[in-house]
């Protein structure tokens, strides 16, 4: 007689919850110390619901299957010399910025996620937590394993795991996710699970993976369709995650609306990496920072927040101000890597009379007024041999830490200074927002390790330029500087004149 | 306490980094050249408190800022200061401690009638 097999529920309902048990040699709240400090109140984990109902034995399933498909994908683009069909040498360098920002924060969020697997006291979100660490360290792999392709030709990959660690811009990305894993894993799954992968994730994903459909790599874009699947079950996770806490006790809407502040406002400043990637990086472009920021959170956030308005959540505490950054981020963002190319692991360059257009037409308030004008003197410096360098070290936002170098909320020719005292020194921030994130916990942001600071108290390989570079493992006229003149540009000026003799 | 977290004793673990101690004798000084926002952010320099001020200007300023086409035509006598929020006329023959700088304070500077390529603020 053959064992009847089971519907789908009921599988789920034995392989997930009916693995859990009371434990009876500890009390519960010795084995789970880190659920409770936070003061989030839980009535009835069973409440919890998993519209995914995956299995652990589907889910290798599912990931095998995709897997296969990825690699087919990167060995045929690796067969057919893919990299000789991007749009633009130029592009190779938004995957070194990718690699080096992004894939280490997917490790992060695998360890970040492992963690919440383990310390949540109900099965159900446990299970789910566990599932996607194992899709963020898959999706760190199969970015690696896509991208290598790339280090065969271009400069600025191959050091990507050490330069997060130390590369000061990589401190933004980095410190993001420190701080989401130095949390409590409620903490956690609001700040990663809701705010960045729920409210925030398109506009991350979307700008990479079409920016890469537009300029011809293929092998990224697979890599997207095999994380997307991923990507809504983490979607599904972070918006339970958030209605789960607020239906169990009226006493958790204050800490999580406090979170959902914080965390908005600590992921528009990392996003704003992604706005200069997609305004000024890619040689062809899909859509501006603005029109992004307006289809996915604008209205895709508005809706949202108008769904949680039934909860008492409000929408994010200066989601007003991101909104009006979103006309200036991404030109002040690339402004301060153009004057810091000598310091940064990927090429940089002045866009070109028709992206300044392009720039124009999308930017139709602030590009003319404030920005044109920096790119033309530029311009003109370098044609007169005069490129312009910023040769001093640039105070960071002790939060995000960003260079302070965006401007006041209605006033693009002042920077937004604010500070605050704190045990006898001053601290500061580029916002409110960052301002109000150190206020509310100063013991832990006064322990930033702030790339700039740290150079200078001789913690960075020296005092000198090539001292710090050596000790980011960043090769000096390779790695850095302008797209113009380096042997990335040498390289595809040199496929560029194969492919015409091949033509001939 | 007003950090939430799961140690009784974090307070204890605190490492305050950029403690004054922690700079060989230096201060974190910030300085920032407003309406040129060529120079993206304020620029920060490790400095011994004792310098004078006018050793600050010729030796730190001046060298950082020489870039931009508008600084050879600064009239240094003619700048308005802030130092921490407060306008101020520094002395510069006085030590940066002496015109009230401390760790890690902020010394922004106009230059009027200059406002950066074009009066952009660039
Ligand atoms: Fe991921
Ligand atoms: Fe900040």
């Amino acid at each position: 007689m053959s064992a009847k097999k089971l519907g789908l529920k009921q599988r789920y309902a034995h392989m997930t919850r009916g693995l859990d048990w009371e434990t009876s040699y500890q009390p519960m709240d010795k084995v789970f110390p880190y659920d409770s400090f936070e003061g989030i109140k839980i009535k009835d984990w069973s409440a919890w619901e998993d519209p995914f109902r995956l299995t652990m034995d589907t889910y290798w399933k599912f990931q095998a299957e995709k897997e296969r498909k990825l690699y087919a994908v990167i060995d045929a683009f690796a067969q057919n010399n893919g990299q000789t069909g991007i749009s633009d040498g130029r592009y190779a360098n938004v995957l070194k910025l990718f690699l080096t920002g992004i894939s280490p924060a997917e490790y992060q969020a695998h360890r970040g996620f492992a963690f919440a697997g383990r310390h949540l006291r109900g099965v159900g979100p446990r299970v789910a937590a566990q599932m996607q660490s194992l899709d963020e360290l898959r999706h760190l792999q199969t970015q690696i394993h896509t991208i290598s392709h790339y280090n065969k030709h271009f400069d600025g990959i191959s050091e990507f795991s050490h330069m997060h660690d130390r590369v000061w811009y990589l401190s933004v990305p980095k410190s993001f996710f420190d701080d989401a894993r130095s949390a409590g894993p409620f903490e956690y799954m609001i700040a990663i699970g809701f705010a960045f992968e729920y409210v925030l994730t398109n506009l991350l994903f979307v700008p990479f993976m079409s920016g890469a459909a537009y300029n011809g790599d293929m092998s990224t874009v697979t890599f997207g369709f095999s994380a997307q699947s991923d990507e809504s079950r983490h979607m599904t996770l972070g918006i339970e995650v958030i209605k789960f806490l607020l239906e169990q006790h009226p006493d958790n809407l204050p800490i999580v609306q406090k979170w959902v502040d914080k965390w908005f406002w600590r992921g528009h400043r990392v996003l704003g990496l992604v706005a200069m990637m997609m305004d000024y990086m890619l040689p062809k472009p899909v859509m501006s920072w603005k029109e992004a920021w307006e289809i996915y959170y604008t209205q895709a956030g508005g809706a949202l927040f108008q769904d949680l308005a039934r909860y008492g959540l409000r929408p994010p505490k200066y989601a007003d101000i991101a909104t009006a950054e979103a006309e200036h981020i991404s030109h002040q963002n690339w402004a301060i890597f153009y004057q810091y190319t000598h310091a940064a692991a990927f090429h940089t360059w002045i866009p070109d009379a028709k992206h300044m257009d392009w720039l124009s037409e999308k930017y139709p308030n602030t590009f003319d007024k404030y920005y044109r004008p920096r790119w033309e003197m530029w311009g003109r410096m370098a044609k007169e041999g005069k490129r312009f360098y910023n040769m001093a070290l640039p105070q960071l936002c002790q939060t995000c830490q960003i260079p302070m170098g965006y401007t006041e909320p209605g006033d693009p020719t002042t920077i937004a200074f604010r500070s605050s005292r704190f045990r006898g020194e001053t601290y500061h921030f580029c916002s409110d927002g960052c301002k109000d994130i150190f206020d509310a916990e100063p013991e832990k942001f006064a322990q930033s390790w702030l790339p700039v600071h740290q150079i200078f108290q001789g913690n960075c390989g020296g005092a000198t330029i090539p001292d710090v570079l050596n000790y980011y493992r960043l090769a000096n006229g390779a790695d850095n500087l302008d797209y113009v003149g380096s042997p990335d540009e040498k390289l595809w000026n040199e496929w560029q004149a194969d492919k015409l003799k091949t033509a001939v | 306490m007003s950090i939430n977290a799961i140690s009784p004793d974090y307070e204890s673990h605190i490492v305050f980094r950029d403690a004054e101690q922690n700079f060989h004798g230096n201060r974190v000084i910030y300085v920032h050249w407003e309406q040129h926002l060529s120079f993206c952010s304020a620029i920060a320099f490790p400095l011994p408190p004792a310098m004078p001020f006018g050793a600050f200007v010729e030796e730190v300023i001046k060298p950082h800022y020489a870039a931009h086409p508008d600084a050879a035509h600064v009239d240094w006598s003619k700048l308005v200061w802030m130092i921490d929020g407060e306008k101020t006329a520094p002395d510069f023959s006085k030590s940066l401690a002496e015109n009230g700088i401390q760790h890690k304070s902020l010394v922004r500077f106009w230059t009027p009638g200059l406002d950066g390529y074009k009066s952009s603020a660039s």
